[in-house]
């Protein structure tokens, strides 16, 4: 860097802003697209099991799948509908 | 059987063609007998840079179509006896490439070629899937950019599952990342993502850095590829990543920032 650009304070470093937005989304793409392809039908099949015991709308599950270093996630969430209080809003699994 | 290499990168303009033709050029120079092809089929510029454009007759179509031969398709490059270039169609649209003609014409290039380097349009339809669908080696061209950044890792992707290396289950295809129009003294001050950032997010193997150079548009001037420039820095660059592609070790070039003169630095920065 030079003197001008010293007293002028340029110094942006924009890069490592750039990195840490890259790495989030390149994080989060991978993930995407890692997921496994049995998750859309087990979705469907989990609703179609819940739906038994409980009438909750089409999008009212959604199942996850993260991945870290040494574990993967499994994460299933279902909003109850609001006529049933007194039972547990949501459920994790 | 000739070892297939695609050089790709999603995003536009980032340096494929020019890395094609001087990667071509320089496995060529090196004794191996290599074809270019052009999959960019609508666009062709393969053959402006290799500087054999008034020497087209028939291109890939014509070859994949069977309205002439791979032999009088291929274009002999007048500089290095070594190497052979098939030209993209100007005509037709990038729909008239099939797998099963690509696959045919790779097939018989394989029978007398070392390799066969696909130079890749950008996107991820048709023409640039094919490219890399039948590869053994990717080249992930890169410009030190957000957009381009992240549409190497979406090409990366699409290696790792739509391919036929990738179906058949068995050794994937080898990637490799080329850093292209990378400038040191940008990247130092904090102005450009840095060789170990790109490296740190895509996590592949550094085949070279290819600096931000003059030389570039001055080959593409005068139709040769910037490798056959060997006194430029960005001929030495990629003669390096040849060698490193062929196993050499060979230290990175063209990484660090120069000393600049104290009035230079006054001045510039
Ligand atoms: N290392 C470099 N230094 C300076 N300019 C470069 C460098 N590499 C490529 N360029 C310039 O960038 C432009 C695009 O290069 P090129 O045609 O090789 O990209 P491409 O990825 O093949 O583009 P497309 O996606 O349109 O096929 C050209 O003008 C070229 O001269
Ligand atoms: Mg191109």
């Amino acid at each position: 860097m030079g003197l001008l650009d010293y007293f002028r304070g340029s110094r942006t470093d924009s890069a490592a802003v750039a990195k840490e937005r890259l790495q989030i989304l390149v994080a989060h793409e991978r993930a995407e697209r890692n997921k496994p392809d049995y998750l859309p039908l087990l979705q469907k099949e989990l609703l179609e099991v819940i739906r038994k015991y409980v009438n909750v709308g089409q999008d009212a599950i959604t199942v996850t799948m993260e991945k870290d270093d040494n574990r993967e996630v499994l994460e299933l969430n279902v909003v109850l509908p609001d006529a049933i209080e007194s039972r547990p809003k949501r459920k994790r699994g | 059987m000739a070892r297939i290499i695609v050089v790709t990168s999603g995003k536009g303009g980032v340096g494929k063609t020019t890395t094609s033709a001087a990667f071509a050029t320089g496995l060529a120079l090196k004794g191996f007998r290599t074809a270019v092809i052009d999959f960019d089929v609508g666009l062709r510029n393969l053959d402006l840079i290799m500087g054999c454009e008034r020497r087209v007759v028939y291109d890939f179509v014509n070859v994949i179509n069977q309205e002439a031969t791979l032999n009088q398709a291929l274009i002999r490059d007048k500089r290095c006896d070594n190497l052979f270039i098939l030209p993209a169609s100007q005509t037709r649209d990038k729909e008239s490439l099939t797998k099963e003609g690509v696959e045919r014409v790779l097939g018989e290039l394989g029978e007398t070629f070392d390799y066969i380097v696909c130079d890749s349009p950008a996107g991820i339809e048709r023409g640039a899937t094919l490219a890399m669908y039948f590869a053994d080696d990717a080249i992930v061209v890169t410009n030190p950019e957000v957009s381009s950044v992240r549409d190497s890792d979406r090409m990366l992707g699409i290696l790792a599952s739509k391919s036929r290396r990738a179906e058949a289950g068995g050794e994937p295809i080898k990637e490799y990342l080329l850093l292209t129009r990378y400038s040191p003294q940008r990247a130092k001050i904090g102005e450009m993502l840095s060789v170990d950032d790109v490296q740190e997010i895509l996590s592949l193997h550094l085949l070279g850095v290819i600096p931000d150079s003059r030389a570039v548009l001055n080959a593409s001037n005068a139709g040769s590829p910037v490798i056959l420039d060997e006194k430029s820095d960005a001929g030495r660059a990629y003669d390096d990543a040849v060698r490193r592609y062929l196993g050499e070790d060979v230290p990175h070039r063209f990484i660090a920032a120069e000393k600049k003169s104290f009035i230079s630095r006054l001045f510039r920065g």
